[in-house]
């Protein structure tokens, strides 16, 4: 058994109006202090506006043993990317 | 020079100064490297905090030569003026806890009066720092809760630090002679309209850590007159070696 606390995953949004993004790992002994520790590792330079923890654990992972058959086939199907239509200059952002 | 609002500045400065520089001696050395950079952290928000307040001091001392880091770290032992409790070692994280949870409530609270002080700055000083101070207290009550209400070994070391600290408490609400002369101005906090709510504040967490509230009545005091404990002799030559070596020295 393991003396540390658990693993937590941290996610921060970095600004309004983006996305939350993953930052890095810490630990803490429930929510509410791994909450506390990644305000103070991950945020002390204003890098954040919301912050999003979750308990590693929970997190189910693709096994990088099975990146041929999960991944790969779709390396040569440049078909799928929609690469091969007319923009009108109007659209914007794309 | 007004030496009153002078003196009552240095006071208010010197609490948050030598708490930063006894939480910076912990950089590096925290229990777990969240809990480490979490001290750090507020050290760091106290050291901003008494740059304000130094500033403000060396424009009001009237001396041309003072800036806030002569008032910071060319002072003599006596000249200090903060309260006993915040120069308290590390002696384990327990201590270091609890030193910040006595001193964070009455922060909070005397903050929250400062801002509504007739001297502007000190009262933009205050409004400023608040978020940072119920940063501090929501830090250190979660974590008197946790050690109380956690193992029987946290219990138990928790506990040795609630009481042994708590003889430095009632000092925070003394008042000195600058003290009285700014609260008749409407500049000061009254400091024994506080007391009532700070004891309720930290009961009320002690009680839901399952800690005894300590009863004695016996207090120390001296600090705000610039008597000290030993301790503070290490904390100055830590702190002003290098300004005392290389004088003038710019990082």
């Amino acid at each position: 058994m393991s003396k540390n606390w658990p693993l937590w995953e941290v996610f921060v949004r970095s600004k309004n109006g983006l996305e939350h993004r993953h930052f890095g790992s810490l630990r803490a002994a429930d929510a509410e202090m791994a909450m506390e520790n990644a305000r103070d590792v991950y945020t002390r330079r204003s890098e954040g506006v919301s912050i999003w923890v979750v308990e590693s654990n929970n997190i189910t992972a693709s096994n990088p043993e099975n990146n041929g058959e999960l991944f790969e086939p779709a390396a040569d199907k440049v078909y799928r990317h929609p690469t091969f239509y007319d923009l009108p200059d109007e659209v914007k952002h794309m | 020079m007004n030496k009153d609002l002078y003196n009552y500045i240095i006071g208010i400065a010197d609490n948050s100064l030598i708490l930063g520089q006894r939480l910076g001696e912990l950089c590096g050395h925290g229990p777990s490297l969240e809990t480490d950079i979490a001290g750090t952290n507020i050290s760091l928000d106290l050291f901003g905090q008494v740059r304000s307040y130094f500033q403000y001091a060396a424009q009001v001392s009237g001396d041309e030569n003072a800036t806030e880091d002569t008032l910071a770290f060319l002072r003599i032992e006596r000249e200090y003026k903060n309260v006993l409790l915040v120069e308290q070692p590390n002696t384990d994280f327990a201590y270091t806890i609890v030193r910040q949870f006595y001193f964070d409530a009455f922060h909070l609270l005397f903050l929250k009066a400062l801002e509504t002080s007739k001297d502007e700055t000190l009262a933009a000083i205050a409004k400023k720092s608040i978020k940072e101070v119920s940063y501090h207290w929501r830090f250190s009550s979660d974590w008197v809760r946790r050690l109380g209400d956690g193992t029987e070994e946290s219990h138990t070391r928790v506990l040795e630090a609630v009481n042994e600290l708590w003889m430095y408490t009632d000092e925070l609400f003394h008042q000195t002679e600058a003290d009285k002369a700014m609260i008749a101005q409407g500049i000061g906090v009254e400091t024994l309209a506080l007391k009532e709510t700070y004891y309720k504040m930290i009961g009320d967490v002690l009680e839901e850590a399952t800690l005894p509230i300590p009863e004695s009545k016996y207090w120390h005091k001296g600090g705000k007159q610039g008597i000290h404990t030993e301790h503070m002799g290490y904390i100055l030559s830590d702190m002003q070696y290098m300004q005392r070596t290389y004088p003038n020295m710019e990082w």
